[in-house]
């Protein structure tokens, strides 16, 4: 897969969480940028990227996060 | 199950229908709980809301009368006191005080109930406590006092004693989810660590329905008979074909699937759900194997109804249902057959007909997951319901024989009597309470201590009815509660009764009895109600039949000196 896909894979789950059609989301993408997105809909989201790509998140991984980006990044490695 | 996300979703929807409300208090973080909760009963259609109290507010919730769980005027509160925070707890305590671990959490436990009970008429739901074996003292825990393990596994069994002694205390059996789905899918530790959630998210749907199952059946929303097909669901093969030895059940082929299916549903019939055969056969052909196959479980006393014929199934069972006389919506059909599943489903949406797996090993754990026959009571009369329809048909039969229904009845030789509630009773006229849905005039639910409640309040008269005839005893039938209103007038706040002793003068028996009581006890006037729901249009009438005056939309009075007695063939018990 390549790291576009992932993106957006990424902003189709993102969309569905957030309860928003419109919502774009790049690789500078922060959680404040993000009508709704708080701790506990983030914990949704990471779920949801588990289900959706088979994975298992780390401890250090969710919790060094910045921006979607390195979420692609992190994602990309796992299944490659 | 609902996904996480479905359930999230679901929960922020709109509902229609009564509203239910139940307060959710744990020592841990509830939201993701009370969301599913909410998520799972919208999608269930029913319209309950969740009051989601603060991360560890138990204590200061309950003690103050004032606070927002009492405000929200809760009809269920549910208490969750989550196993990793007790580990926690236990592991601050010395070792030497490690031995009253579940003692001191049972006293604490008992004090929220009685700081609800004192401050609020909700009805207590208490989760259960899930497992978590640290492995410190490995095997050997399981006996030793000052082990995690020791105290939980005690802790279970003192709250399920302590339960057992208060009516208005529901068990929601945690540890059987965790069991269930296995440690590995209901903790995750990545997401606990993080964000100190000790349940897996995919894993919170499944404490939602066991909790929401607690609340149905509180509701009254329970299964009441399982409607039966024979060839190939009780037994393996074809009985028409296979003959007497050739089917399966017992040591042949796959019997022993069929043996434990039978001992299963056997349970079912003796905890009081009634079991009735709805078969494509001949009716000789299909009893055949009840009366002389020595190896079956289930025998022919053991069915409320036996229907064998070439009718279509949908129409015998509207015959069993008629005859039985209790709700569609309280009927589970179970059939190997897909076609004659289909059939039903699309005839009688109300019922309730399982997908039963294509192999027939897999009927009981399939069913078993399913937990149709949730209750939220249990009462020795139950036992005994299929002797009581028995004895229903039979009467149904000597009814035929006379030519007038006048005839019909004095030959019942039928008995009532009326008395004030006593304490021996007051698990069944809950439960009734709980129950009846058809005949019942404003369909008020109690618990078993709002009855002990009642009788012993000097503001109300309160009765019950039992009946009893030549072919059997009926048992407790009936409950009117009348609220004193001032000196003289008297309001029937709950009249309900059992439609098995429907259109036999009961109802004429039970409101001489009442206005009598209600006149002896100073009353000059009584207030009554009717208040329709979806099922109890068969009451809408009662009132003015029984000579009240109707004063209004659902409203009516009676002028006790202008009353006279109603025609009944009932003779009071000497």
């Amino acid at each position: 897969m390549e790291r576009e896909d992932v993106l957006a894979k990424v902003t189709e789950i993102a969309r569905d969480v957030f309860d928003d059609e419109e919502l774009e989301l790049t690789d500078e993408t922060v959680a404040a940028d993000v009508d709704g997105w708080d701790s506990l809909t983030h914990l949704s989201l990471m779920n949801e990227i588990e289900i959706e790509f088979d994975i298992k998140f780390e401890m250090k991984e969710v919790q060094a996060l910045g921006n979607v980006g390195e979420l692609v990044n992190v994602i990309l490695s796992r299944i490659s | 199950m609902y996904r996480f996300r479905e359930l999230v979703k679901a929960s922020k929807k709109e509902t229609e229908g009564k509203e239910y409300r139940i307060a959710v208090l744990g020592n841990c973080a509830t939201q993701f709980l009370s969301q599913c909760i909410q998520g799972y009963a919208h999608l269930m259609g029913s319209n309950l809301k969740v009051f989601d109290a603060d991360y560890d507010q138990i204590d200061a919730q309950l003690l103050d009368p004032g606070s927002e769980t009492y405000g929200s005027k809760p009809d269920h509160i549910l208490l969750y006191l989550a196993a990793d925070r007790l580990y926690e707890d236990f592991m601050n305590l010395g070792s030497n005080e490690r031995q009253g671990f579940a003692d001191s959490v049972m006293a604490r436990l008992i004090s929220y109930w009685d700081m609800i009970e004192r401050n609020s008429g909700a009805k207590i739901l208490q989760m259960g406590f899930t497992e978590i074996d640290d492995r410190t003292f490995g095997n050997f825990g399981a006996k030793t006092e000052v082990s995690f393990t020791y105290q939980m596994r005690k802790l279970s069994w003192l709250t399920a004693e302590a339960e057992a002694k208060r009516p208005g205390v529901y068990p929601v059996d945690l540890l059987s989810v965790q069991t269930a789905l296995g440690q590995d899918k209901f903790y995750d530790p990545v997401l606990y660590y993080n964000a100190k959630v000790n349940v897996a998210l995919e894993s919170w749907g499944y404490l939602a329905r066991q909790v929401y199952d607690v609340i149905a059946a509180l509701q009254g929303r329970v299964k009441k008979c399982v409607i039966l097909d024979l060839d190939n669901t009780l037994w393996g093969g074809v009985i028409g074909d296979d003959g007497l030895s050739g089917i399966e059940i017992g040591e042949l082929g796959r019997g022993h699937v069929f043996t434990d299916f039978q001992l299963w549903l056997k349970g079912l019939k003796q905890r009081g759900i009634l079991l009735a055969v709805c078969s494509k056969n001949e009716e000789d052909t299909a009893k055949e194997p009840f009366i002389s196959h020595e190896e079956m479980v289930l025998r022919l006393s053991d069915f409320a109804m036996f229907v064998a014929n070439w009718n279509d199934k949908a129409s015998n069972i509207r015959y069993i249902q008629e005859t039985l006389n209790i709700g569609m919506d309280s009927i589970v059909f179970l059939d190997d057959n897909k076609f004659e599943r289909e059939l039903v489903r699309s005839l009688i949406p109300d019922i309730c007909v399982p997908e039963l797996p294509e192999d027939p090993a897999r009927y009981l754990s399939f069913l078993q997951d399913c937990n149709l026959f949730e209750t939220a009571s249990y009462s020795s009369e139950d036992a005994d319901r299929t002797g009581m329809y028995q004895a229903e048909a039979k009467r149904r039969e000597s009814e035929a024989a006379f030519g007038s229904i006048d005839d019909y009845l004095k030959s019942l030789e039928m008995e009532g009597e009326a008395r004030p509630f006593d304490e021996l009773h007051y698990p069944r006229i809950a439960q009734l309470t709980q129950r009846s849905n058809q005949f019942n005039l404003r369909t008020v639910r109690y618990t078993e201590d709002e009855i002990a409640r009642i009788a012993s309040d000097e503001g109300y008269v309160t009765l019950y009815y039992t009946l009893k005839d030549r072919f059997g005893d009926h048992g407790l039938v009936s409950v009117v509660i009348m609220k004193k209103e001032d000196g003289d007038t008297f309001f029937i706040d709950t009249w309900l009764m059992s439609c098995r002793v429907l259109k036999r003068g009961m109802e004429e028996f039970i409101v001489n009895r009442f206005v009598e009581e209600a006149g002896r006890s100073g009353a000059k006037k009584i207030r009554a109600e009717y208040i329709p729901t979806k099922k109890n249009a068969m009451v809408s009438h009662i009132y003015d039949d029984m000579g009240f005056d109707c004063v209004g939309e659902g409203l009516y009075s009676l002028d006790i000196s202008g009353f006279e007695k109603r025609k009944t063939y009932i003779s009071e018990t000497e």
